[in-house]
């Protein structure tokens, strides 16, 4: 297995906001992200931090450059190969937890191993030793309403590990819950990274955030003005 | 395996919005219910129509006496005896006439032990069976040795068999009519309600001769009130209605450009006329109806359309995690036949009880085939399939970024 999971050249994206209008998200971004890395990927707002998410989580696709994910150009994939990459390699983590209403946990956790084609007794095993790892398996019958936010975020990390994939994609994971709450996330975040070498990319505001991981990446108006070490970052920026 | 952890998706969802769900079914319960009750009803009417023109014995035409004059007033047709039982041979000679019954006919009281029932009593010769297309349920028919003779013998009606005797086997037994013992040789097969709702099982068949000599002492020997004509086939009705009325006018003697003093009329036709319009209206109930199968399409529709928008942000989270194309659109369009499919099964039952009630409270005839709960189960399944397929395509269509970021 080849040590580089994530490969980007020269990725640009444009979109057409109105006839004639364009606005140019990203400009050109190279790097590559090796297996069990933690990257943090910074930059103000409409920098084009997200849309490079988007395209790293194969939610969209590049106007310009080549994205490879497990050494796969995903130029080359239709959309329901790009289904199959998200599902296998993919685990996404939302600023919103983006867990389905009206559905208990368990049903949620289980969810992408349905589209992975795996039996009933066997998704609902696999998702129970999720929220077993989550500390939630006791409210498994719940549905996400009637817990906190720190533990709908939990369960939404429970639900990106259930088919193990390579790469965890946490877009503003701690954005809407407490410091206290954010820090147990990051801990959780923290642990999968370090105990089972699971490729974490992190978009975050805050720097306390990105002190977690020990890549950081800045995007400033579509292009990258920092790559390197967490602590090399810091270091330059005033506190 | 897939597919049905996707049809399990579909079920949760129609689960978790259990009033939505209902009320779009409610769409399909009715149109459903609707089709079936209508279908039932018209072809209840049809039913009966079909069994009154049956009864009533096929290609046949009705001979009337012409009309009278007296001081002034002019009768309806039979009130002057024109036609005679001569007449009556001369046109069972005709190459298109299968048979022909002479009939004169007038209401007379029967007596039976300590029961007595009044009726229609008609003179007859034997071929009004063959005319009517009558079968006996018991005994044997009079012979035309008994119409020469003018024996004192009879075929009862059902109805009058039932007042009269009863439980008892009427056959062999002695009635009197008119204060005239008469032998009952056979009963008649039950022919139920005509098309102008007369029981016409309510009679009583003698032999024209013991008819108008013994019991109403016609003034005029020979004469007869109508005559039942029966034509070989459909085919030939019309030339057969020509031929007797050319032959009753030269037997008659009456001369060009002056009026016949009969009226020859054709009962097909008018049987042919009640069938047309109880299958007009049959088709014209389930039209209707079929109507309220497609609004209830379009009810599917409209749910499916606003359940797309509102959930596009599931969708989304759907689509992130795995979920293809054709996964999407199978969900909602497995929801949409669901929801046809259960409602309905609901409309259907709803349909059939509805049935039975009507036949039960309102007395109406009613006829329930499989067919045509088949016919409005696999319109439902397919205004499910047709309904529901643009939204899912809308759902499935959607961008998973686009979708993920709907509010």
């Amino acid at each position: 297995m080849s040590p580089v999971l994530i490969e980007a050249e020269g990725l640009g994206k444009t979109y057409r906001s109105a006839p004639g209008q364009e606005l140019v998200a990203l400009r050109g971004i190279s790097f590559a992200v090796e297996r069990s890395e933690f990257v943090a990927i910074m930059g103000p707002s409409g920098s084009g931090k997200s849309t490079l998410m988007n395209i790293l989580g194969c939610l969209d696709v590049p106007n310009r450059g080549r994205y490879r994910l497990e050494g796969r150009d995903t130029a080359r994939l239709s959309a329901d190969q790009l289904a199959l990459l998200r599902n296998r390699h993919i685990g996404f983590v939302f600023q919103g937890f983006n867990l389905l209403p009206r559905m208990d946990l368990r049903d949620n956790v289980a969810l992408p191993l349905l589209y992975a084609g795996i039996g009933k007794g066997e998704r609902r095993a696999r998702a129970m030793a999720m929220l077993e790892r989550v500390g939630l398996a006791g409210h498994a019958g719940h549905d996400p309403s009637q817990i906190s936010g720190g533990q709908q975020q939990r369960v939404a990390i429970a639900r990106a590990l259930v088919t193990e994939p390579s790469l965890i994609l946490a877009d503003e994971p701690t954005g809407n819950l407490d410091t206290h709450t954010s820090e147990e996330i990051m801990g959780l975040l923290t642990r999968l990274n370090a105990d089972q070498g699971i490729t974490v990319v992190l978009v975050t505001h805050e720097p306390d955030i990105a002190h977690h991981a020990r890549r950081l990446l800045r995007i400033v108006d579509g292009l990258i003005a920092f790559d390197g070490s967490v602590a090399d970052y810091f270091r330059g920026v005033p506190a | 395996m897939r597919a049905a952890a996707i049809a399990g998706e579909a079920l949760t969802a129609m689960g978790a919005n259990r009033l939505r769900t209902f009320l779009t079914m409610l769409g399909m319960i009715i149109g459903v219910g609707a089709v079936i009750l209508m279908l039932a009803i018209g072809q209840g009417a049809q039913a009966m129509v079909a069994d009154s023109i049956a009864s009533m014995g096929s290609n046949l035409f009705i001979v009337l006496s012409g009309s009278s004059t007296s001081g002034g007033q002019r009768m309806g047709f039979g009130s002057a005896p024109t036609l005679t039982l001569n007449d009556a041979q001369a046109m069972s000679e005709l190459p298109e006439i299968q048979a022909v019954a002479p009939v004169t006919s007038n209401t007379a009281q029967l007596v039976y032990a300590g029961n007595n029932w009044s009726t229609q009593v008609n003179g007859t010769t034997p071929a009004y069976l063959e005319v009517r297309d009558w079968a006996l349920a018991a005994g044997l028919p009079f012979s035309a040795a008994d119409v020469r003779s003018g024996a004192r013998v009879l075929l009862l009606g059902q109805t009058v068999a039932e007042n009269l005797f009863g439980e008892e086997d009427p056959v062999g037994k002695t009635v009197r009519v008119k204060n005239s013992p008469f032998m009952v040789v056979g009963v008649l097969a039950a022919k139920g309600q005509s098309l102008d709702g007369r029981d016409q099982d309510d009679t009583v068949l003698v032999p024209v001769s013991t008819a108008s000599r013994q019991l109403f002492g016609n003034q005029f020997p020979g004469m007869v009130r109508f005559v039942m004509v029966r034509a070989r086939s459909a085919e030939v009705m019309a030339r057969a209605a020509d031929k007797l009325n050319d032959l009753l006018r030269v037997r008659h003697r009456i001369r060009d450009g002056q009026d016949d003093d009969f009226s020859v009329r054709d009962l097909t036709a008018l049987a042919e006329t009640a069938a047309g319009a109880t299958r007009v209206m049959s088709m014209m109930l389930g039209a209707i109806a079929s109507v309220s199968l497609v609004v209830g399409g379009i009810g599917i529709m409209n749910i499916m359309l606003v359940s797309v928008t509102e959930r596009t942000r599931e969708i989304g989270i759907r689509m992130a995690i795995g979920a293809r194309r054709r996964d999407i659109l199978l969900q909602f369009l497995l929801e949409a036949v669901l929801i046809s499919l259960v409602g309905s099964l609901i409309g259907a039952a709803i349909g059939v009880g509805g049935a039975w009630a009507v036949a039960r409270f309102a007395e109406m005839p009613v006829v329930v085939t499989l067919w045509s709960a088949i016919l409005a189960f696999g319109v439902a399944a397919g205004v499910g399939i047709f309904f529901g397929y643009y939204p899912a395509l809308k759902a499935a269509d959607l961008r998973p970024i686009e979708a993920l970021r709907f509010q």
